[in-house]
Parts: C-alpha cells; sequence; structure tokens
C-alpha cells in the first residue's frame, strides 16, 4: 500500500492508502482524539467502525461533511479534517459535490459481505438467481479483514459470477416493507485528490428485492466501570485488529478485561504482535476452549471472578493504570497497562430488522438479543441469527457494582457523557420504560443512536433491578425490552438525499406559453402550486402598491390584460356529462344552453365546499370545466373517483386539458372596442353576444373561442386558443392595445378587483369549513335535484347558528390594510368584566381598493351575515383596530359593468 | 414504501398511489338515512387490526380505482380486485397472529 499524508487539526500524518483514518492516528501514538461533549474529557478511539463513539470529525473539504467517525475514513491524499467535540457544523456554503441516485431490482439482496453474506449470496448464485451484495467496508470478508484473514476459495469465486453486482462502501440505511432497502454508497472520498471530477459523490440506492439476506455482523460493546472512557482504553477486538492488522505499534503493555473467550482471541493477537499482556481478567468462574488453552499456552496470566472497576490516567488523560476487583471478596488490586482492551461480548445489528417491526429475541446463550428470522422473503444471516462461530460462553455481565462516586464517571453512551449515575437517577425518578430512560437520560440519541450504548443500558437497568437498590426485580435484560432503532442507520448528508432534485429541480416548474412575454415585460412572479404566475407588472421605479394600484385602475378605467392559462381545465365529454355534472356541482348544469357559461360550486359528500369554476357546455355531451390553478389534479381525482367507483354507468370521459388551451383574459370598459378590431366574423356587441355566452371565432385565421366571463365585475372576454398560437394573439392585442394604453396585471391585481366584487378564492376565502350558505351562495344551491353534500346540508351542526360566515369588513381607518388571517374579536366596547373580548372570527383577504379609494378586506364572521353593520375589534400587536362588518360585495351591486 | 400490485400496470412503488380506505362503502341513498346514519357514511370507516380491503388509486399511473387487501399491522399486501368484482376471500391472519403472539 503506498504512503499517503492528510492533515488532521492542522498536523500532517502519514497513512497507508485506503487504511482507516483512526489506523493511522494510533499509529502515529495519538491516543486522544477530542474531548467529550459536556464533561470535557479526553476521548480516544475505542472501535473499527461505524459504532465508534468518540472520535468524531469534520472534512474541510468542499464538502464540509461533519460528525463522520474516524474510523470510517479510508485516508487518501489531499484528506483533510478537523476533529469535534460531538457537536458538527453545518457549513455556511451549499454543497457543490454531485450526488445521484440509483433503482435496482433483483431476486436477491444480500447486506454484508461477511462470512455469512458471502455465503448466502454464493447460495443464491448456484440457484442461479441475480445478487446485489452491499458492504459497507471497501473489501469483501467482513470480520476475516479485521482477522487479516483472506477468504477461502469457494467464496471469492462468486466475484467472477456474472449474476453478481458488489458494491463496497455501500451502507443501507433503511428496511421497509415489502423488500425495499435505501442505501448510500460512497464512491469518491477514498480516492482523496484522484477522485474524478464527474463522479458522483454519493449515490443513494433504491432497491427492491424478491428476497432480502441480512447478514450486518455484530458490534463489540465495552463494559461500565468507573473512568472506562480514558484514552487507551478499546474494545477488545478493534485494539487487536490495529495492532496486529494496521501494525499499530503504540502500546507496550495490555490488560484484557472479558465476559467472553473473545478477549482470549484478541489476547493473544495482541501478544503476537509483541504486546505484552499482564493479564487476562475474566468475570467468570470457569471458562474452556482452545482460546483459552492457548492463551495458557502463551503463558498469559488468567484470573476469574474479576472485573475492572476503575483506571487511573497520566497528565494527558490516558489510561495508566487499572483497578481490578475481585468479584466474590471485593478485594481490589492494581495493574499498569497502557492499553485496557475490553470484551463486554457482542451484540448483533438489529437495526434493519427491527425498522419494519421484528422484535429482537434474547438469548442468554449468547448474551445478547438475537433475530432469527426466515420467512420467504426475509431472512437473518451471521451474528445477527445467532452464529457466533468459535467458543463462546459469554457471561450476562455489564459491569461490576459502583458506588455513587464511581457510577459518576462510569460512562454508558460516551457521546452524550451519559453515565451509570444519570441512569441510576432515571430509575430513581421512578422512570421504568426503557423508551423513557433513553429520553431521560439521552442515551442513544447521539450521532451513533446508541450502537454501542444501548445494549449497556438495557444491561445495566437490568443488573439495577436485581440489585439490592432494585424495586423491579426482572429475570433476564429480555425483561426490560429494546430500545427502538429508526432509520437511517448511519447519518446521511441531507445533499445526498436531495441528489439532483435541488434549487430548480427540487419541484417541476409549469409555465404558461406566455411565460417568456411577462419575463420580458419585468413582472414579478409568483408560485401558485407549481406555476409560474406573473404577480405584478413594475414599471420602472414602481413598488408592488404603486403598480397594483396602477393595474386596478386600468382594468376598471380602461382596458387590461391577464394571462389566465394556468386556470385548470377538464374537458368532460360523453352521453351522461350533462347528469354527471348535475350530480358533482351545486347547482344545474342539464339546463345549460349549448354555448352558454355557468359558475359552478363543488361540495364534497360533508357538505364542505371544495372547488369553484365556470363550466361552458361546448355540446350537446361536450362540457369544458374550469377549476381552480391549484385545484385542477384534485378535481380530475374526484370526478374520476366518482365514475369509477360509484356510477360506472355513466358514459363519460373527462380529459385534463389545462396545458393544451391558454387563456386571455381582456378585462375593462373598453376590452370591447379592442377585441371588435381583431374580431370580425361575429357581432360582439353588448346584445349580440351575452355575458356567460361562448363564441367560436377566428383571429388571424386562427380558431378561437371568446367566452364572456369576468372575474372583475367589469366588461370582461376570456379568450381561450390552443397554447401554441397564445403569444401571437397576446402580441396582436398588445399591439394594438397601445391606443388604448392596454395594461398587463398579474395575480395580485386579479386578487383586489375579485375581493371587490366579494368573489371568494376557495382556499383563500374558506377554511375547508364551508357551506355555500355560509359563504351567502345560497342562491347556487338547487332544491330541484341531488348532488354530493346536498344531504349534509340537514345535519345540525351545519344548520346551527354561530358558524363563520363570509363578510365584507370596512376599518375605520381607511389606509389601515389588516393583515390577512388576522384574529377579529368583539368591539372593545363589549370586552367583559376582565376586559376581555372573545374572538369572532378572522380576516381572509384584505387589500387597498384603488376604485373605493380606502382599504377592505373579507373576512369569516360567527354569524357574520346576521351582523352586518357591527363594529369589531381587530388587536394586532399593541394596536386595536376598529372595523365595521359589510356585505361581501363592494362596488357595483347591480351587477351594471359587465356588459 | 409499500409495494403495490395495480391490476392495470403492476407492482408499483406506495408513492405513486393515494389511499382511498375501506373498500365497498357504497354511495347510500341520502334520503333514506337518518342524519345519524349519513353522518357515519361521511365520517366512519373501518380500520381494523389485521386485514382490510381498502380503495387506492394509481394517480401517477393508470388513474385507475381498485380494491386491494392489506394487513394493517404486518403491512402485507393481499389480492387486488376492480370494483364492482367479486372481492377475493380475506388472506388468513397468521401474521397478525404471530405479532400477538
Amino acid at each position: 500500500m503506498s504512503e499517503i499524508k492528510f492533515i488532521f487539526d492542522d498536523i500532517t500524518y502519514k497513512g497507508h492508502h485506503g487504511e482507516p483514518m483512526s489506523a493511522a492516528l494510533l499509529r502515529s501514538g495519538l491516543l486522544t482524539i477530542t474531548n467529550s461533549t459536556y464533561h470535557g474529557r479526553p476521548r480516544g478511539i475505542i472501535g473499527l467502525g461505524v459504532e465508534e463513539p468518540n472520535a468524531i470529525v469534520q472534512l474541510i473539504s468542499d464538502t464540509k461533511e461533519s460528525m463522520r467517525p474516524a474510523t470510517v475514513i479510508e485516508v487518501a491524499d489531499g484528506l483533510h479534517v478537523s476533529s469535534l467535540t460531538g457537536v458538527g457544523a453545518l457549513p455556511e456554503a451549499p454543497d457543490e459535490a454531485r450526488y445521484d441516485k440509483t433503482n435496482h431490482y433483483v431476486d436477491t439482496l444480500v447486506i454484508g459481505a461477511g462470512v455469512a453474506g458471502l455465503k448466502a449470496a454464493h447460495e443464491h448464485l448456484q440457484l442461479g438467481r441475480k445478487v446485489l451484495l452491499i458492504d459497507d467496508q471497501p473489501k469483501p470478508g467482513g470480520h476475516l479483514l479485521h482477522l487479516g484473514m483472506n477468504l477461502p476459495s469457494v467464496l471469492l469465486d462468486i466475484f467472477t459470477n456474472e449474476n453478481l453486482t458488489y458494491v463496497p462502501r455501500c451502507t443501507a440505511i433503511g428496511l421497509y416493507d415489502q423488500n425495499y432497502i435505501v442505501a448510500v454508497e460512497r464512491r469518491s472520498d477514498h480516492l482523496g485528490e484522484a477522485a474524478p471530477a464527474e463522479r458522483a459523490r454519493i449515490r443513494v440506492w433504491h432497491i427492491r428485492a424478491d428476497k432480502v439476506v441480512l447478514a450486518p455482523g455484530a458490534f463489540q460493546r465495552p463494559l461500565i466501570f468507573a473512568n472506562n472512557d480514558r484514552p487507551g482504553i478499546m474494545l477488545s477486538h478493534a485494539a487487536a485488529t490495529y495492532v496486529a492488522v494496521y501494525k499499530v505499534a503504540s502500546f507496550r503493555q495490555a490488560i484484557v478485561a472479558t465476559i467472553d473467550n473473545q478477549g482470549y482471541r484478541d489476547a493473544l493477537r495482541l501478544h503476537e504482535a509483541g504486546v505484552k499482556i499482564e493479564g487476562i481478567y475474566d468475570v467468570r468462574q470457569i471458562a474452556s476452549g482452545p482460546s483459552i488453552d492457548a492463551a495458557k499456552a502463551a503463558g498469559i496470566p488468567i484470573r476469574f471472578r474479576t472485573a475492572v472497576i476503575d483506571t487511573l490516567a497520566n497528565e494527558k488523560g490516558a489510561c495508566t493504570k487499572v483497578i481490578l476487583s475481585d468479584i466474590d471478596t471485593n478485594e481490589t488490586f492494581e495493574r499498569s497497562a497502557d492499553l485496557l482492551a475490553v470484551s463486554g461480548g457482542w451484540t448483533p445489528i438489529a437495526d434493519l430488522p427491527t425498522y419494519i417491526g421484528i422484535k429482537p429475541q434474547w438469548s442468554a446463550k449468547h448474551a445478547a438479543f438475537l433475530v432469527n428470522h426466515t420467512t420467504d422473503i426475509l431472512q437473518t444471516a451471521g451474528m445477527l441469527a445467532g452464529e457466533f462461530g468459535g467458543d463462546d460462553d459469554p457471561a450476562i455481565f455489564f459491569g461490576p457494582t459502583l458506588n455513587d462516586e464511581q457510577s459518576r464517571v462510569a460512562y454508558i453512551d460516551f457521546q452524550r457523557d451519559a453515565t451509570l449515575h444519570d441512569l441510576k437517577r432515571a430509575v430513581g425518578a421512578g422512570l421504568q420504560s426503557i423508551e423513557h430512560i433513553k429520553r431521560y437520560t439521552t442515551i442513544g440519541t447521539a450521532h451513533d443512536q446508541g450502537k454501542t450504548s444501548g445494549m449497556l443500558t438495557i444491561g445495566a437497568l437490568w443488573q439495577l433491578n436485581n440489585s439490592t437498590e432494585g424495586k423491579n426485580h426482572s429475570l433476564s435484560p429480555a425483561d426490560i425490552g429494546t430500545l427502538s432503532f429508526r432509520p437511517p442507520y448511519i447519518p446521511v448528508p441531507f445533499a445526498a438525499l436531495a441528489g439532483r432534485e435541488r434549487g430548480p429541480l427540487s419541484d417541476p416548474i409549469r409555465i404558461s406559453p406566455l411565460h417568456q412575454w411577462h419575463v420580458a415585460a419585468g413582472a414579478e412572479f409568483e408560485d401558485v402550486g407549481q406555476w409560474k404566475r406573473p404577480w405584478y407588472f413594475p414599471k420602472t421605479g414602481e413598488s408592488m402598491d404603486q403598480a397594483v394600484r396602477r393595474e386596478c385602475i386600468a382594468a376598471r378605467k380602461g382596458v387590461a390584460i391577464m394571462d389566465a392559462s394556468t386556470l385548470g381545465k377538464i374537458d368532460i365529454q360523453g352521453p351522461d356529462a350533462a347528469v354527471f355534472l348535475d350530480r358533482i356541482y351545486t347547482n344545474m348544469f342539464s339546463t345549460l344552453p349549448e354555448g352558454q357559461c355557468r359558475y359552478g360550486l363543488m361540495c364534497k359528500a360533508d357538505g364542505i365546499v371544495f372547488d369553484d369554476g365556470v363550466t361552458t357546455r361546448l355540446g350537446k355531451n361536450h362540457f369544458l370545466m374550469t377549476t381552480t390553478t391549484g385545484g385542477a389534479a384534485r378535481v380530475l381525482a374526484w370526478l374520476e373517483e366518482w365514475l369509477q367507483t360509484e356510477w360506472p354507468d355513466l358514459k363519460v370521459y373527462c380529459t385534463s386539458v389545462t396545458e393544451h388551451i391558454a387563456t386571455i383574459a381582456l378585462v375593462g370598459p373598453k376590452s370591447r372596442e379592442l377585441l371588435q378590431e381583431l374580431v370580425t366574423d361575429i357581432n360582439i356587441s353588448k346584445d349580440a353576444f351575452p355575458f356567460m355566452h361562448s363564441r367560436n371565432t377566428t383571429i388571424d385565421g386562427i380558431q378561437v373561442r371568446i367566452a364572456r366571463i369576468s372575474f372583475s365585475g367589469e366588461l370582461a372576454f376570456e379568450i381561450n386558443v390552443t397554447h401554441s398560437y397564445a403569444k401571437h394573439i397576446w402580441e396582436r392585442l398588445w399591439t394594438l392595445g397601445r391606443r388604448y394604453e392596454l395594461t398587463p396585471y398579474g395575480t395580485e391585481t386579479m386578487h383586489v378587483l375579485r375581493a371587490e366584487k366579494g368573489y371568494i378564492i376557495i382556499g383563500q376565502d374558506t377554511d375547508g369549513t364551508q357551506t355555500p350558505y355560509d359563504l351567502n351562495m345560497s342562491w347556487i344551491v338547487s332544491k330541484k335535484k341531488e348532488f354530493i353534500g346536498k344531504r349534509s346540508f340537514q345535519l345540525p351542526y351545519l344548520q346551527a347558528s354561530g358558524r363563520p360566515q363570509l363578510v365584507g369588513l370596512l376599518p375605520e381607518d381607511i389606509d389601515e390594510i389588516i393583515p390577512e388571517g388576522a384574529y377579529i374579536t368583539l368591539y372593545s366596547a363589549q370586552a367583559d368584566e376582565d376586559g376581555k373580548t372573545p374572538h369572532t372570527g378572522f380576516v381572509t383577504s384584505s387589500y387597498h381598493s384603488p376604485e373605493m379609494g380606502r382599504a377592505f378586506a373579507l373576512a369569516l364572521i360567527a354569524d357574520g351575515l346576521n351582523r352586518l353593520g357591527e363594529i369589531v375589534s381587530i388587536p394586532i400587536g399593541k394596536k386595536v383596530l376598529s372595523a365595521t362588518i359589510c356585505d361581501a360585495v363592494f362596488i357595483d351591486k347591480e351587477n351594471l359593468r359587465r356588459d | 414504501m409499500l409495494y403495490i400490485p395495480c391490476p392495470y400496470c403492476g407492482l408499483r412503488n406506495e408513492t405513486e398511489f393515494h389511499y382511498g380506505a375501506e373498500a365497498g362503502v357504497g354511495y347510500p341513498d341520502p334520503n333514506t338515512l337518518t342524519d345519524d346514519e349519513w353522518a357515519k357514511y361521511i365520517h366512519i370507516r373501518a380500520n381494523p387490526k389485521g386485514w382490510l380491503a381498502e380503495r387506492w388509486v394509481h394517480f401517477a399511473g393508470c388513474s385507475r380505482w381498485f380494491n386491494l387487501w392489506r394487513n394493517t399491522v404486518t403491512h402485507e399486501i393481499g389480492p387486488a380486485y376492480l370494483p364492482f368484482t367479486e372481492q377475493p376471500k380475506a388472506p388468513s391472519n397468521i401474521g397478525q397472529e404471530e405479532q400477538k403472539a
């Protein structure tokens, strides 16, 4: 392996390309990596992989990714990181690295390329199945890699099988129903400066597999004793691997504390690598097996029924001495060691199966929770399924009995600085459930999500319950239960999950065929659903208020033009189309003559107004429905639902034509005059072309449909044209309109104009609880026919008095635009004894009206329709505004202007 | 994420579908029902622990409604069937019993 240089906390270190950063740091003798988050205690590396709670770093590369364990970072030239005291920082600048995702469908997914996973892959390949094998290590082998051993040839052979896809550095972060797996593959960091620029840094895999084999392996756990967090105290398997495989020669004198035979195996590896083993201290009464025999043969001192209770440190905080205690006599003694290798048993990685509700089962034989699960689609293997191998006979032991003082420095969750004392305090406070204790102590809530601390907590709680202090005797850790794991299994950068769906690509953007014209005209835009709609068209130096005022005046006094193309449009055809619309709308459509338009309101079955719009009868069996811009998809789905699931006998087809047809609204008293210049085929005079009629004609030879529809109360024409001709029609009107000072306007002016006329916007002037009656629209509710929602109007709660009703509101101060959403209370003069005025409604729409020369608003007020003329109060911060309730139609109540 | 068998399009991810609650609740004749019965039709749907026949619509695909057996405890998916066709038998509650045990 080639030698490389990397920077950690501004100091350059040497390492071997591709080895874990933790190995390189340990080899250079760096024991203390950081200080702990809350207690400020020196901490070093204790583990080998994602379970590492202490050695957390932040990348100083472009991405600045935070909270990465040094144990999982492969060193490469150009790597630059800094240590973290448990708290990462999000970078100021956006992460510009490339991220992508892929979807994968496969016969068998094997998670984990240890021996168990490789065996499973081999078996499934033998059956002729396509296999995807993912593993978080750079190379296959799992545990064998830690032992520096090669794969047996039968398992090596699978890598030449064309049915195998093997993805290293790929961690499954979530397992969901029906074998849906999300995994993240790190593709470039390990290459350092040599990483190709075009390569995605992280690829998110979305996998569906017919069968999943979970072979994630296990983590070794620490033991709980006083000062168990000092640098130089490591998990024995990690210590032995760093020394034996990564040639870390920083330790001279080791003590091994163990509850199982793993401690002996690791002691032997340390011994063979030249570390002096002062002794193996085993909590068990007796132990047997080849590893014990081998340790004895190697002359390593072994003492049973002995546990570590405390450690001492040098001035740097690193472990120098270990205090041991005879479990039976409580007699203590000291031994010197610069490495305390701890083997607290194995905890199989049960995160993934628990995500889909599979409960781990306690096995006393393994001193661990296992998931031994086999169904047609999901199977566990290896250590997770209890295949620990070896000659283990572990003790169920998590740490010796400690006094109060010792408990305060006996760490369970290193990252959270949560101790045995914290756990005792939680129990003392009366908490019993492991889930409550987790939240009370914060154990298991750090970046590592309890990978080392979860089982320790369960074990410590069980021991506490069984001690003299304990009140809740429990037979085994199974009685404590397990902690819930939740995805993701490891921290994942948001940038990786977002992939390329960032910025403008985060959601589709819908634009009208006239969009480029609006842009060129300097429009400010507003998002309406996915649509970009012109909000207003400011002239140079004009504020929004000024622009909207000018646009409003043009529409009321001259002529103005608006792009209404985003309105939802549904083409409804079939012999039963009229019958169908009668059932959908509250008012009658079967009586609508061909070539005429009608405003319609639709309710859900509960009688609540759901959408509105104008529908035109284009032919006997042909209607064109318009919906609110944001409601188009919802309404089409609603129509389809009734046709498919209730009235399949109706012969009706519904087709979305929103994008096909552009709609240009020409609005204002001079609109007819202007349009007359372009429309010569038909007579568009008041009498020949009445309000709410629709005419087919041509403009410059282009087929158009013009409708006398007004959303402003003014004389108005809506010109509908195939979207590709929209620009031509618009520009023709624009050129001819110069003489009339034709003014383009956007959604803000549209809102002011419609509110002046009391026209509602569903979703703004309604909050999902209004019936047509609440909106003062009883005129639109047919008494002659059935329709969806009708029956509900008889329900007592929709008939009750006090329901919020839509009314107008005129502020006392004519310049005071009340904020939309503001609470309305009874008039302050009606305050009760405590000076309080009860809430009585809220403001839904509020604008300045250039026509009236004053502010006005729409509001939903309890019983509002019966309270016209009443004065109400509106507290805004420390001010209390007054306003008078009035009819919601502010101008032209007689509808004289529209003709 | 559920893997749902659309009768028209085949297996698709749950994100392509919208949920429509209990299947087989027909639109009643509104005028023959008491207020309570009508309110029940509007607001009350079965939500048992175990197998439930549900309505789903493949909104991001063929836009068709269909019915589907689903286990609300284990999230197992049973057979899908079209509206106005005979309902297949509920799958056994084996999965559910295991959960209880």
